[in-house]
Parts: C-alpha cells; sequence; structure tokens
C-alpha cells in the first residue's frame, strides 16, 4: 500500500502510523449530550467501501494526512492535511 | 567542577570506507529548528536572507551551501545549520536551539544510491533526487532527514542517541554493496 502524503508525495506504507476514523477531526461541543459524546468516543462505522482515516506520517514529515479509501478495492482516492481538512 | 570533555556523536566510529563509499561525521555548527508562525513564512524567508543569505525552503528541498545550510524538516519547520541564528528570525518564528542533539554524517562516492536503496524506502538516484533535494523519510528503523549535498553525496541526521545504530546500519549496506563488486 502507497500513501500520498500532501508534502512528501508517494511513500511507502511503512512510514505511516495508523490513528482511525477520522472522526477525530468532528469533535463535539462540550455541551453536545451524552448521546454525541458517546457516539464520539465509543461508536464508528465499519464500511464495506469508501471510508476517511487519519494516518499520522510518523516516519517522514510529521503531518497528520486524511485519507480517503476504498476497503474493498484498496484504492485511495484522496489525501489531505489534517490541518486543512474538515469533514 | 571537573573539566568536561566535548564528544561528538560519533566519536570511536567514523571514518569509514568500504568499497567504493566512505562515511565521515560532519561537525555542523548551531542547529536551529525554525518553525514559522502561521502566515509568517515569507517574513521569515525575508529575514533569513538578510541575516544569512538563504531563503526558508519549501517542502523537499534545501537551501544555502556547506557550513550554512537550511533544510526542510518536515511538517512547518526546517532546520538552520551552521551560523547563529539572528535575533530577527524570531520576531516570525520559534526559534529552538538543537545543537548537539543530532548525529550528522556524510556519505559519498561512486554507488552510494545503491547503499542508502537498501536502507531508505524513496528513490534517491539523481534522476529523481537531485542536489538540494531533501526528505524526511526512515532509514532501515529510524526517522532521518537526508539531503542531497553532492553528485555522489548525501548528509543525514539521525536523533543523536541513534548514532550508533544509524554507523551500523550503514556500515553493514556498505558491505553488501561493496560484497557485489
Ligand atoms: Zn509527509
Amino acid at each position: 500500500m502507497r500513501i500520498t502524503c500532501p508534502y512528501c508525495g508517494e511513500r511507502d506504507r511503512r512510514e505511516f502510523y495508523y490513528r482511525g476514523a477520522a472522526t477525530d477531526l468532528d469533535r463535539p461541543a462540550p455541551d453536545a449530550g451524552e448521546e454525541a459524546w458517546e457516539n464520539f468516543v465509543f461508536l464508528r462505522e465499519n464500511p464495506a467501501g469508501v471510508t476517511r482515516d487519519l494516518w499520522y506520517h510518523e516516519g517522514g514529515c510529521g503531518a497528520w494526512v486524511v485519507v480517503t479509501r476504498n476497503t474493498v478495492t484498496h484504492e485511495v482516492l484522496e489525501t489531505r492535511l489534517a490541518s486543512e481538512a474538515r469533514s | 567542577m571537573d573539566k568536561l570533555i566535548a564528544k561528538n556523536p560519533c566519536e570511536g566510529l567514523l571514518p569509514l570506507t568500504i568499497g567504493s563509499v566512505t562515511l565521515t561525521e560532519e561537525e555542523p555548527g548551531v542547529m536551529t529548528a525554525l518553525a514559522p508562525y502561521k502566515g509568517k513564512e515569507k517574513d521569515l524567508s525575508a529575514a533569513l536572507k538578510a541575516a544569512h543569505g538563504m531563503a526558508y525552503p519549501a517542502p523537499n528541498r534545501a537551501t544555502g551551501k556547506a557550513g550554512s545550510r537550511a533544510v526542510w524538516f518536515g511538517h512547518g519547520q526546517a532546520m538552520l545549520m551552521g551560523p547563529a541564528p539572528d535575533a530577527s528570525l524570531a520576531e516570525h518564528a520559534t526559534v529552538v536551539d538543537q545543537s548537539d542533539a543530532w548525529a550528522v554524517v556524510w556519505i559519498e562516492g561512486e554507488g552510494v544510491e545503491d547503499v542508502l536503496a537498501r536502507l531508505v524506502p524513496v528513490d534517491l538516484r539523481p534522476a529523481h533526487f537531485k542536489r538540494g533535494h531533501t526528505v524526511r523519510s526512515l532509514l532501515f528503523h529510524m526517522t532521518a532527514s537526508i539531503t542531497r549535498v553532492g553528485d555522489r553525496a548525501f548528509q543525514i541526521m539521525v536523533f543523536r542517541s541513534m548514532a550508533e545504530t544509524l554507523v551500523h546500519d550503514l556500515k553493514t549496506a556498505m558491505e553488501g554493496v561493496a560484497a557485489r563488486g
């Protein structure tokens, strides 16, 4: 698997640390209520298809990258800097 | 207080020549991490030019020359190597002294790309990676900064605590390439 870092270009998967679903970018407001917080902390989609993940270019430039990819075809559809991306 | 003895990161380990490739330690002088404030990269670049004669490097690039270099060092930072940082830089960036925190080596010679190809998952051959190009990548299991500084020469930096591992990994790769003749 190869991931294109917005800074470094296409790199081997071994340079990246996998964080998980990109829901971290949509942190609820402190007063959003129990349900919103329970969803945020515990509940994740498990799609057969397109998913958005956070990856850290640990063995590279140190940027957090939002990767949109297809879990069925393994195709990487888009990569963006997390510092610039919001859903 | 006892007199302290200055010791280089690769003291007792280098220099080393195997086959056509030579590995030496570089004494980089003062090393300063520069992280421009939001929207201040252009101002920092102008200040760098005025004070030290080189622009702030774009991603994957190094500016300046031997003895006075600015190396792109990842997301939002560059490493100034050589001169003590001018006070004007601090108006546009966080300025952090990292002198002595890095092991800096120079690897040079015919076939040097073949040595690095055994350790680094990036194509460093001259057609893709020219003088003044730099990468943050892995060297075997370590994060490293790798810059082409000549036709057959690279500067490599890793954390100082990894100096012995760096020399070991490079030596093993140099031996492997040399053994193929
Ligand atoms: Zn990167």
